[in-house]
């Protein structure tokens, strides 16, 4: 599979995305799944600011992003896809457990949800609310691997030890 | 005379506080400016306090890197705005400049950061 990583980072497209994992990684494509973004053109030339002309862009929303996963799995080049929120990354996995490439994403990065009301500190650059810690535990209870972190080098921490 | 312009550097972890210091340090310390660093921050959170520290006032917003989260979310609270322009790419040449250019408008003195900025990036003779 050419996505390479999934990522739920409230920042969306920025510099430890493009820098930090897609250079190190090879990365030519990143899809960035959000309603929000999907549909405003003006943020899109915001986003896309921030990224080297040799790597494509996609903005998807979320029912897009159900109907293209498989096709993105497939690309020969290597890939990032990226969330804002728990929400829209357990829908994407959602999707692809039940389209037609089976099983659908096996590993989920977190990789930057920053401090809500409603939220607690499980890391520096992870905080959860007890319903999105729920959510998390129910991703992982089916078979997908999830882990924080913040950039390639450093170490990843296994869910289990932040909810 | 109107209000001299605020400046607030927005930046990635220490750059903002670190290049503040270094303004400070050679221009004294009333060079209207701010400095505002993306630890921690979401965008909202980043777009916050960076509304906090222009505080109302006509700003030149200047930003490390054009692409970057710092530089996106000054970008798109200035956008549609008169009182606010955003500099990318800022060096400390083009601060010490403007600390002491701040009663300019605000368009001519954004232009003359990118400017004074621009000339003082080049390869050093040997």
């Amino acid at each position: 599979m050419s996505l390479v990583l999934l990522r739920i980072d409230d920042r969306l497209i920025h510099g430890q995305v493009v820098v930090g994992w897609a250079q190190r990684l090879g990365v030519r494509f990143i899809v960035l799944v959000d309603d929000a973004v999907h549909a405003n053109l003006w943020e899109q030339d915001l986003y896309r600011m921030g990224v080297p002309p040799e790597m494509d862009v996609v903005f998807a929303s979320v029912s897009e992003a159900a109907a293209r996963l498989a096709e993105w799995e497939g690309d020969p080049r290597k890939g990032i896809l990226l969330t804002g929120d728990v929400d829209t990354m357990v829908a994407v996995c959602a999707a692809g457990a039940g389209g037609a490439g089976g099983g659908g994403p096996r590993k989920v990065n977190l990789g930057g949800v920053h401090a809500r009301e409603g939220r607690s500190e499980r890391l520096r650059y992870v905080f959860l609310s007890e319903e999105e810690a729920d959510k998390l535990r129910e991703l992982a209870a089916r078979g997908v691997e999830i882990t924080a972190q913040d950039l390639p080098t450093t170490k990843p921490v296994p869910i289990g030890d932040l909810l | 005379m109107s209000e001299p312009l605020v400046g607030v550097i927005v930046a990635h972890t220490e750059v903002a506080a670190a290049l503040l210091a270094a303004v400070r340090a050679i221009a004294g310390d009333d060079a209207g400016l701010v400095a505002v660093s993306n630890r921690g921050c979401d965008r909202l959170a980043l777009s916050r306090e960076l509304e906090a520290a222009i505080g109302g006032r006509p700003a030149v917003v200047f930003t490390d890197m054009a692409g970057g989260s710092c530089a996106h979310t000054a970008i798109a609270l200035a956008r549609g705005r008169l009182d606010v322009e955003v500099v990318t790419g800022v060096n400390l040449a083009m601060l010490l400049d403007f600390a002491f250019h701040r009663e300019l408008p605000l368009a001519e003195a954004a232009r003359r950061a990118v400017e004074v900025g621009r000339a003082a990036v080049g390869l050093a003779a040997r």
